[in-house]
């Protein structure tokens, strides 16, 4: 073939065309990698849901649906807060250290009014509703309990803070979602307080 | 015969569309979706007069807040009468039952009208009403001829009477509109009526197509990119074939 | 890196296969500009596979949802809107670059011996793309979408005895139903991808084992070099790598300029009834299929019923597919290419393309005069076209063919 082929100017060329088709090749690729994000729609159906709890009664728990996650909200009685504190040793992460909440509800109550507990109603471990035992010493979970979740799968054991208990398969405490208080009546589950207006 | 059934089929259903296509002049619209100050004029006009029979259910209120700068709280303040969420998309508040018994038809929806109709067909349609007391709601359309839809502009146009001309065609002598005079005055003059119809139709323009204007203004890079591309392949091409003698 | 790709030839034949199919196939050196169009279709097919791939994640083939659905997608699905651009244009484009493509073998014989089940396999793949095209334009369930499957698909109907039978067997219905349109969507996303995909590796074997034809169109194969490889080929790579790639890139220009600032065409490539939903009680104003189609939507009105019965102008439309298979059997020049052929073929063959052109817009308009009177000579003429081809052809006077290609480097 050629006598004198223009080494140079052939890899100056190849490698423009390369780096040219691979930044263009990226470009094509982002549409069809960014249409999984969710849609417009998702996010409209997973928009914040308001929650009336003017009729929540001391000591009941309220369960409502959010991005397709069970939300509970529990009216904590005084008895049921003051036993958060004695339960300490028993738990692996007291101070919600290591688990997921707002900063807002990084503290002993994990909730924006102590009353008022907001929570994911999914277990840390492997993404089961755990139960609502609340009443001290049941039958199954033994005379010292105070009170709290149980997770039927697998039997982890959560405060009425839903902090997770040391010893048992779930990792951390059960997550707290961004949540707002609209007024005294009404809890905006998925906005954030300092958004709220 | 099957094929014969279909185009006659065709011709019964739809003679409306068929005289419409055919004899109606369709004067042009004009719009602009880059006129944000249009397309917000467009978005009142569609809440106050378009919104009461009609949807637009693919269109969500955030986007169109977002694309024509519209605040959330304006948003919700001025448009968002029929109330809902910012997120939700535009319904209307008739139901569609009691519409088809009102009107004989349910008013359609109006997401994709000027993508299926066009603009100057709209913009023609809106300015076109005249009175005629045969029709039930008094009102006749030179686009649409028999529209199920009532004039809910006249107040702003007034209703305008038709210029009826005979024509003798092969020995038989028929009525022909030859145009449409100011009836009763309506409170926006003619050319204040054709910006208020030309906004609107501005606005339906962009809810067929949101994107559309984000689209152009990308394509400029693409394929100023692709030039870019095909230089450097066109380069290197003729630095290869060197070899091919 | 040597010693993996070593390791993986121990194991598969990956070196061999890209050598044989691609990296040490020697072309004719002469390909021209008209050469571009077989790689761009493979890159259109590529295209539509993973533009398709990812439409069908947000679409439901169902009546009630699909024309929400695609809506959902051109506005609520991030970037859905250029997806299904590049999706329906590309469906336009696959068809135009095959037109040019075919066009090209008939400008230089390629479908001449030894290559005519190369120009099969071709034909074969140009007919599952029309079914894979139907199938996927009724998706959308516009009131195009509907009212253009219920014709065509009434098409059938015209057949005797069989015909009412087999018109509800394809639908599975006794009208175009959401049933219907369950199937299309499953032909169309698997069964007819899965055979085109098959068809297109079988044609480009097919191709690489004959060698591929040139403007001259003279067998390379003649005049062999000391190494084995003939004197007027090289191989494929870098030079058609290079090349191919640049027309790609020009291709990318025009096609991209398409989606981004034209995606409709002017209603040629997504038509405005088509954006109103799927109405069985209302056929839009004026039907007609997409362009790709309208060449032989003409020759089928073209056809007047008689007899009492309309399949007539079916026959005439599936005779002019049909006939487009034997071509190489049609045609008795003694020479191949344009280049070297007589007047008479030449007249004839720009006829065609101009008649070619003139019933797909015949196609397009509605059923009046002078489209009538134009659409029944344009068959006439397609017709005599292929069945007086082997006379013509052979008293058609022709230039010697050289004995190597021309070819002028520039």
């Amino acid at each position: 073939m050629s006598e004198h082929v223009d080494k140079g100017r052939r890899q100056l060329l190849t490698a423009a065309t390369a780096l040219t088709g691979a930044v263009g090749a990226a470009f094509a690729a982002t549409p069809f990698l960014a249409s999984w994000k969710p849609s417009a729609r998702a996010k409209a159906l997973g928009a914040p849901v308001e929650i009336d709890i003017s009729k929540l009664e001391a000591g009941a728990m309220l369960k409502v649906e959010w991005r397709g996650k069970p939300v509970w909200v529990v009216r904590r009685t005084p008895e049921m807060l003051e036993s958060l504190a004695s339960v300490d040793e028993r738990l692996a992460d007291p101070a919600s250290e290591a688990s997921s909440q707002p900063e807002y509800a990084q503290n002993e109550a994990r909730a924006i009014r102590p009353e008022y507990l907001v929570v994911l109603g999914v277990c840390t471990h492997l993404g089961c509703a755990p139960l609502s035992r609340f009443t001290r010493g049941d039958v199954e979970l033994g005379a010292d309990w105070p009170g709290g979740f149980y997770c039927p799968c697998h039997g982890s054991k959560f405060d009425l803070s839903g902090r997770v208990y040391k010893g048992v398969p779930a990792p951390t405490n059960l997550s707290i979602p961004p949540y707002a208080f609209v007024d005294d009546n009404h809890i905006l589950v998925g906005q954030d307080q300092s958004r709220a207006v | 015969m099957l094929i014969k059934k279909i185009v006659f089929a065709a011709a019964m259903l739809a003679p409306a569309m068929a005289l419409g296509e055919a004899a109606a002049h369709l004067d042009h619209a004009g719009t602009d979706i880059h006129n944000d100050a249009s397309l917000q004029r467009g978005a009142r006009n569609f809440v106050n007069y378009c919104l009461g029979c009609h949807s637009a259910q693919y269109v969500r209120w955030n986007r169109v807040a977002a694309d024509l700068g519209i605040g959330e709280a304006e948003l919700e303040r001025n448009l968002m009468f029929t109330g809902g969420k910012s997120y939700d998309t535009i319904k209307s508040a008739m139901p569609r039952a009691q519409a088809t018994e009102w009107f004989g038809v349910a008013p359609p929806d109006l997401s994709l009208i000027a993508r299926s109709r066009g603009t100057d067909y709209i913009y023609t349609f809106l300015r076109t009403f005249y009175a005629d007391p045969s029709r039930p709601a008094g009102v006749n359309n030179l686009v649409l001829p028999n529209t199920a839809m009532p004039h809910v502009l006249a107040d702003l146009q007034g209703v305008q009477t038709p210029r009826v001309e005979l024509v003798t065609r092969e020995g038989a002598t028929e009525e022909h509109i030859v145009g449409l005079t100011g009836g009763s005055p309506g409170t926006l003059s003619g050319e204040e009526y054709d910006e208020f119809v030309r906004d609107t139709v501005n606005f339906l323009d962009y809810i067929g197509e949101p994107v559309k204007a984000k689209r152009q203004s990308m394509g400029v890079w693409v394929v100023l990119f692709l030039l870019v591309f095909w230089l450097f392949t066109y380069l290197l091409k003729k630095e290869y074939w060197k070899d091919i003698h | 890196m040597k010693a993996l790709m070593d390791w993986i030839d121990d194991r598969f034949p990956l070196t061999q296969m890209w050598n044989e199919q691609w990296g040490k196939y020697y072309a004719p050196k002469n390909l021209n500009n008209w050469y571009y169009f077989g790689s761009l279709s493979l890159v259109v097919l590529v295209l539509q596979i993973i533009t398709g791939i990812f439409l069908t994640m947000n679409y439901k083939p169902a009546a009630a949802d699909a024309f929400a659905s695609v809506e959902y997608i051109m506005r609520d699905v991030e970037w859905g809107w250029l997806i299904r651009y590049l999706h329906s244009t590309g469906a336009s484009a696959f068809f135009l670059v095959v037109y040019l493509h075919m066009f090209r073998a008939m400008l230089y014989g390629s479908y001449r011996k030894p290559r005519e089940l190369l120009w099969i396999f071709g034909m074969v793949i140009y007919l599952v793309l029309m079914g894979e095209a139907f199938f996927g334009y009724l998706l959308p369930w516009g009131n195009m979408s509907y009212w253009g499957a219920q014709v065509i698909v009434s098409l059938f109907g015209t057949l005797p005895v069989i015909g009412a039978g087999l018109v509800e067997w394809i639908r599975g219905d006794f009208y175009i139903s959401d049933i219907t349109l369950n199937r299309f969507f499953a032909l169309h996303v698997i069964a007819l991808p899965l055979v085109l995909v098959f068809l297109v590796m079988a044609h480009l074997l097919a191709l690489h084992e004959v060698g591929s034809n040139n403007p001259d169109g003279i067998e390379v194969k003649k005049n062999k070099g000391p190494d084995g490889h003939p004197l007027d080929s090289i191989p494929s790579h870098p030079y058609y790598s290079v090349k191919d790639l640049m027309g790609l890139a020009f291709f990318l220009v025009l096609f991209c300029g398409v989606v981004f600032f034209a995606p409709e065409l002017g209603g040629l490539f997504l038509e405005p009834p088509n954006f109103e939903p799927a109405n069985p009680m209302q056929t839009p104003a004026h039907i007609a299929p997409v362009w790709y189609f309208t060449p032989f939507y003409a020759m089928l009105r073209a056809v007047p019923a008689f007899f009492g019965t309309q399949v007539w102008g079916v026959l005439v439309m599936g005779g002019a597919i049909v006939l487009l298979f034997f071509l190489p059997w049609l045609d008795r020049a003694p020479v191949k290419s344009i280049r070297y052929r007589g007047p008479v073929y030449k007249v004839a063959l720009a006829l065609f393309v101009v008649v070619f052109v003139v019933l797909g817009y015949c196609g397009l308009k509605p059923a009046v005069q002078p489209f009538k009177t134009l659409s029944v000579v344009g068959t006439i003429y397609y017709f005599a076209f292929f069945l007086l081809m082997p006379w013509y052809t052979r008293i058609d006077s022709h230039k010697p063919e050289p004995q190597r290609v021309t070819y002028h480097a520039h």
